[in-house]
């Protein structure tokens, strides 16, 4: 699946909800249920700190996809990690450098990806470019 | 007679929603509500009276110096201090924290020793790290205890006669804890140390008396007590103030100015280089005559009756545990859900419309000692009601539900 078609998905998903609160308990389970990252990687090198939460990622490129995998100590950031996860994991470098995140505010989570919010997602979003960018340096 | 539901209506942000909730704001310690009655000052210096300062002929100068020279005053007599140019404007605690500690780069030496606690924000340990590295003096650190207070034994260990500083909060901004610093200071002084108190989260809770206390600096924020961001003051004792250098060249500050050569002024305009926050001074002192209306000891009565009624109603959540449980304590409560993260928590209050504080309040020492990521912080004004408190409570528990 591309991208986009991915990120409507998600809008579609989350059209559904019908307040904050299903919304929020939906982004709760996700952090709650999916192991996202592989312990050997929560290392200091992949930690993104926030002033808040931390979020720790990690990636690595198979058949020429990035592939992404992340964590963070606090629930709903964890959340938000596994849908931008489901997003850019196994996709090519150069859609991810290409891709938008204004999907976020389409689902209602604006507010946690404001550069003030100090949750480490900001720079987590920075840090899953940067990657795409370093292996579409390799690939070409 | 003090009412809050008359003071509620002082505060014009107190009405408003957030997420569609009616605002149940608890992040007192961060910066507090304005009353009207100073955004009315706010709203009449620039409408009237806005001019530069001390140097004008004009009327309109000489007007605005007049109101900023009486807020001056009022903030010397708030304090008590024993003169008004101990009264030095700054642009808040940290500014009066960084002026004191550039002051001591020329006083301190080499194995010189000065005392911090543990309970410290940031802000009262980072410039005096500074300090250490510029000057070669040692930081030593007064520990605390389970429950949040300072011992005092160890400080007592600490102190000879290499202690040339110290530098303790009057309350802790993370925990509430009311530290003895009458005794800290006493001690201080057998030993010949200078004694700075930061007095941030103190200031709209308790009265300081600082020619009582005997201290030699005392620091605080407008924003914490009813006035604006960005202005605050140094209290400094005359005779500490004089041997201080100035802390930033400009205008206002000079006696006379060449290339060869600049004599200060004297004080307090040696430490107010440039145009100060003329407005938020005035608004400041429009702040204290507002608090004091109300009376402090009216308003320390009260917010100890939400501490109490917030502390028995949280501690019935089962796995809430409270940090700080001093023995003297302002109306702050430190807490955390077990197994759940405190910014999860704060999400969650947001979007009910309940403004808390989470994560490590600019006290990181504090958290380590816990060994805990941070906490959720709320903390209470005298404009909090009890019904308030209940909505946290509500808050909680469906925080709690939902991340359990």
């Amino acid at each position: 699946m591309t991208i986009k078609a991915i990120q409507d998905e998600i809008i579609d998903e989350f059209s559904m909800f019908e307040d904050w609160e299903e919304r929020y308990q939906y982004m709760i389970d996700l952090g709650k249920t999916l192991p996202l990252i592989d312990s050997q990687y929560k290392t200091e090198d992949n930690i993104i700190k926030g002033c808040q939460s931390k979020v720790w990622v990690h990636a690595e490129m198979k058949d020429d996809k990035v592939v992404f995998t992340a964590d963070s100590d606090a629930i709903i950031t964890k959340g938000i990690i596994a849908i931008l996860i489901r997003v850019f994991s196994n996709q090519h470098p150069k859609d991810i450098i290409d891709a938008d995140t204004s999907f976020i505010d389409d689902i209602g989570l604006k507010e946690h990806l404001s550069p003030t919010r100090a949750n480490g997602l900001v720079s987590m979003i920075k840090q899953i470019k940067m990657y795409a960018i370093a292996y579409q340096t390799q690939l070409s | 007679m003090f009412n809050v539901e008359t003071i509620r209506k002082d505060f014009p942000i107190l009405s408003r929603k957030v997420n569609g909730k009616p605002l149940v704001y608890f992040d007192n310690a961060a910066t507090s509500q304005t009353p009207q009655q100073v955004i009315d000052v706010i709203v009449d210096y620039y409408s009237n009276y806005n001019a530069n300062i001390h140097r004008g002929v004009h009327s309109l100068s000489q007007e605005a110096t007049d109101k900023y020279e009486q807020a001056r005053h009022k903030i010397q007599n708030h304090f008590n201090a024993k003169f008004a140019h101990e009264i030095i404007f700054t642009s808040g605690t940290t500014h009066g924290i960084n002026l004191v500690a550039n002051g001591f780069s020329s006083i301190l030496k080499d194995g010189d020793e000065v005392i911090v606690s543990a309970l410290e924000h940031h802000s009262n340990i980072v410039p005096w790290q500074m300090l250490c590295e510029r000057t070669g003096a040692i930081l030593k650190v007064i520990p605390m205890n389970q429950e949040g207070e300072l011992v005092i034994s160890e400080y007592d260990k600490l102190l000879s006669n290499k202690t040339k500083l110290v530098f303790v909060n009057h309350i802790s901004n993370a925990l509430g804890t009311i530290n003895p610093i009458e005794n800290i200071i006493t001690k201080a002084h057998n030993v010949g140390a200078a004694v700075l108190i930061d007095g941030a989260q103190a200031s709209p809770h308790i009265k300081a008396d600082v020619q009582k206390l005997d201290v030699d600096f005392y620091v605080v924020s407008a924003h914490k007590m009813c006035g604006p961001t960005g202005v605050g003051i140094l209290y400094g004792k005359e005779e500490w103030l004089n041997k201080l250098p100035p802390y930033q060249g400009g205008g206002e500050m000079i006696a006379e100015v060449t290339f060869e050569k600049t004599t200060y002024a004297t004080l307090p305009h040696k430490f107010e280089a440039g145009t100060p926050n003329i407005c938020g001074g005035i608004a400041f002192g429009a702040a204290l005559d507002y608090m004091n209306a109300i009376g402090f000891e009216n308003i320390a009565k009260y917010e100890h009756e939400l501490l109490e009624y917030g502390t028995q109603k949280l501690s019935e959540i089962e796995g809430l545990k409270i940090y700080g449980t001093a023995k003297h304590k302002t109306s702050v409560i430190s807490f955390n859900l077990e197994g759940i993260h405190p910014y999860d928590v704060g999400t969650i209050l947001d979007k009910m419309g309940i403004a808390v504080r989470t994560g490590h309040h600019c006290a990181q020492p504090i958290m380590d000692f816990y060994k805990i990521p941070g906490t959720v912080r709320a903390s209470f004004a005298f404009y909090n009601t009890k019904q308030e408190i209940d909505a946290l409570v509500e808050g909680v528990k469906k925080a709690k539900l939902m991340l359990s």
